[in-house]
């Protein structure tokens, strides 16, 4: 598959900064109304791709697992994600501990299309994350708040990923945080100009960027829901409340049938606002990830509190 | 006034609905068969070809467009839209199966360029668009690899470069997303088919 992501891509020469933004900002906007999901071996992304989605995530263990085996969780083996690359021909993700900027090296030599700054594996750095703007590859990072989503895309985030609480199944971080940042960008919104100096410094973010989102009533960047969707209806309230696109991680591979439950949730994404598809899209596919409710995650053991 | 359908499965479908509509058009989105009577054009976006098949598929909704594609219905076509109108795509598998829209008489390249380190932006002299050069986004983009002489080849990324926009009749696809900038050269283009 010559055509498709192989180790001979080479960049694009003379590429500016502005450049840099507008294709990496632009191929989030391409997987917008999609899923993405979670793949441990090439195998499962060759069915996350039968199943229709958007780009898929190459990882040693899904969010369910790193919780259940504990331990420290890193990068994965260069080996794992260039078998995942040369499988399929959506674009592949995968993750870099926060702040560790040579895994996102490894990453951005390995060819990824775009890297995960991302809480799930163990953090690297508790002061910094990645100065991103350093890197010519694109990368998404979580966030719980508007805050948290301005000073990662300040850091150079071509996407933004609410965080939910990965590896749960239980949505209600998820929808904590779609709600905590979609209403915190409509209270900018309503800001008066002189009220936006104050904003910004209780957002921790720089003014200009403020005033855009509170100009514009929306991110300058692709928006997506992960953390603890299972289910189609998860997705589709996660698309009502208007995110861009949807995150699956342990929801489908931890399963009782991930190849029906994939495409499931797919279907119920791009139908989010048509309850007889969804109903007809929830219907058979066996038992979902047993799950863990939040309220049982002891404090330390929550990664939505990782990054800052 | 004219109508515009956007397929919205999935995709840049806000930014081409934002770009017809300031032209004026009035933009309806597509996504079962159910909206497809009484449009004068049709837009297929960017976005992962092979997941829009696949959603395409479970409503037939391909079959619906080819069926008036074939009767005249004009269509646009960017990225992935380009992908989905060729009537041959070289190293298809992810697609084999699944309907297309097709009608184009052309060989595309999926990803020919390379992975997203390989994106990139350039100036396009575009046949048929006036003026300056045409700011071309290309993100993972494909290529037209082999056009029969019915087709028009609207540009190339260079003098021998690949063919990355077409024309043939009322089919208008592109490499690269005009969607993605504030030049609405391409879309008047397309409308203007549209008004015949």
């Amino acid at each position: 598959m010559t055509d498709t992501l192989s180790p001979t891509t080479t960049i694009a020469d003379d590429r500016t900064p502005e450049d840099r933004a507008i294709v990496n900002r632009g191929l989030a906007q391409m997987l917008k109304g999609g899923v993405i999901m979670d793949v441990v071996t090439p195998e499962q992304a060759k069915i996350a791709e039968e199943a229709g989605a958007v780009a898929v995530m190459a990882l040693e263990r899904v969010p369910a697992d790193i919780r259940a085996q504990g331990g420290v969780a890193r990068m994965s083996d260069p080996d794992l994600i260039e078998a995942i690359i040369e499988t399929v021909s959506i674009p592949v993700m995968a993750k870099a501990r926060i702040g560790h900027f040579v895994e996102a090296q490894v990453l951005q030599a390995l060819k990824v299309d775009y890297i995960d700054e991302s809480e799930v594996l163990s953090p690297a750095d508790y002061v910094n994350h990645i100065d991103k703007t350093r890197f010519e590859v694109p990368f998404v990072c979580g966030a719980t708040n508007l805050g948290e989503a301005l000073r990662r895309i300040t850091e150079g985030a071509s996407m933004i990923r609410s965080k939910g609480e990965a590896g749960t199944g239980d949505v209600s971080e998820a929808m904590k945080h779609i709600r905590t940042i979609t209403g915190e960008i409509r209270g900018l919104a309503a800001k008066s100009d002189d009220e936006l100096y104050v904003a910004a410094k209780e957002l921790q973010a720089p003014y200009e960027l403020v005033r855009q989102i509170a100009r514009e009533g929306k991110l300058p960047v692709v928006m997506f829901v992960a953390g603890g969707i299972a289910t189609p209806a998860d997705a589709a309230m996660m698309m009502q409340l208007g995110a861009d696109g949807v995150f699956v991680g342990s929801g489908i591979f931890k399963s009782g049938d991930p190849v029906k439950r994939a495409a499931a949730i797919v279907r119920a994404t791009t139908h989010f606002n048509d309850p007889e598809v969804i109903a007809d899209a929830s219907r058979g596919l066996g038992e979902a990830m047993v799950g863990i409710n939040v309220a049982d995650v002891p404090a330390p053991h929550r990664l939505a509190e990782r990054g800052w | 006034m004219t109508t515009i359908g956007v397929v919205a499965l999935q995709g840049a479908v806000s930014e081409h609905v934002a770009m017809l509509t300031g032209l004026g058009a009035t933009v309806r989105q597509i996504r079962t068969p159910d909206g497809l009577d009484g449009l004068d054009g049709l837009v297929l976006p960017g976005g992962e070809s092979t997941a829009m098949a696949r959603a395409a598929a479970k409503v037939g909704l391909f079959e619906q467009v080819r069926e008036r594609r074939e009767s005249g219905l004009p269509i646009f076509g960017t990225c992935a839209g380009l992908i989905l109108l060729a009537e041959r795509v070289e190293d298809g598998e992810a697609l084999a199966g699944f309907a297309t829209v097709g009608g184009l008489d052309i060989t595309a390249r999926r990803n020919a360029f390379g992975g997203q380190l390989a994106s990139f932006r350039a100036g396009l002299d575009v046949q048929g668009v006036e003026g300056p050069a045409f700011p071309a986004v290309f993100i993972r983009a494909p290529q037209v690899v082999a056009v029969e002489a019915s087709v028009q080849v609207l540009a190339r990324t260079s003098a021998d470069g690949p063919i990355v926009a077409v024309r043939q009749g009322g089919l208008l696809a592109t490499s690269f997303h005009p969607e993605l900038t504030a030049d609405d050269r391409l879309h008047r283009l397309f409308l203007s088919i549209c008004r015949g």
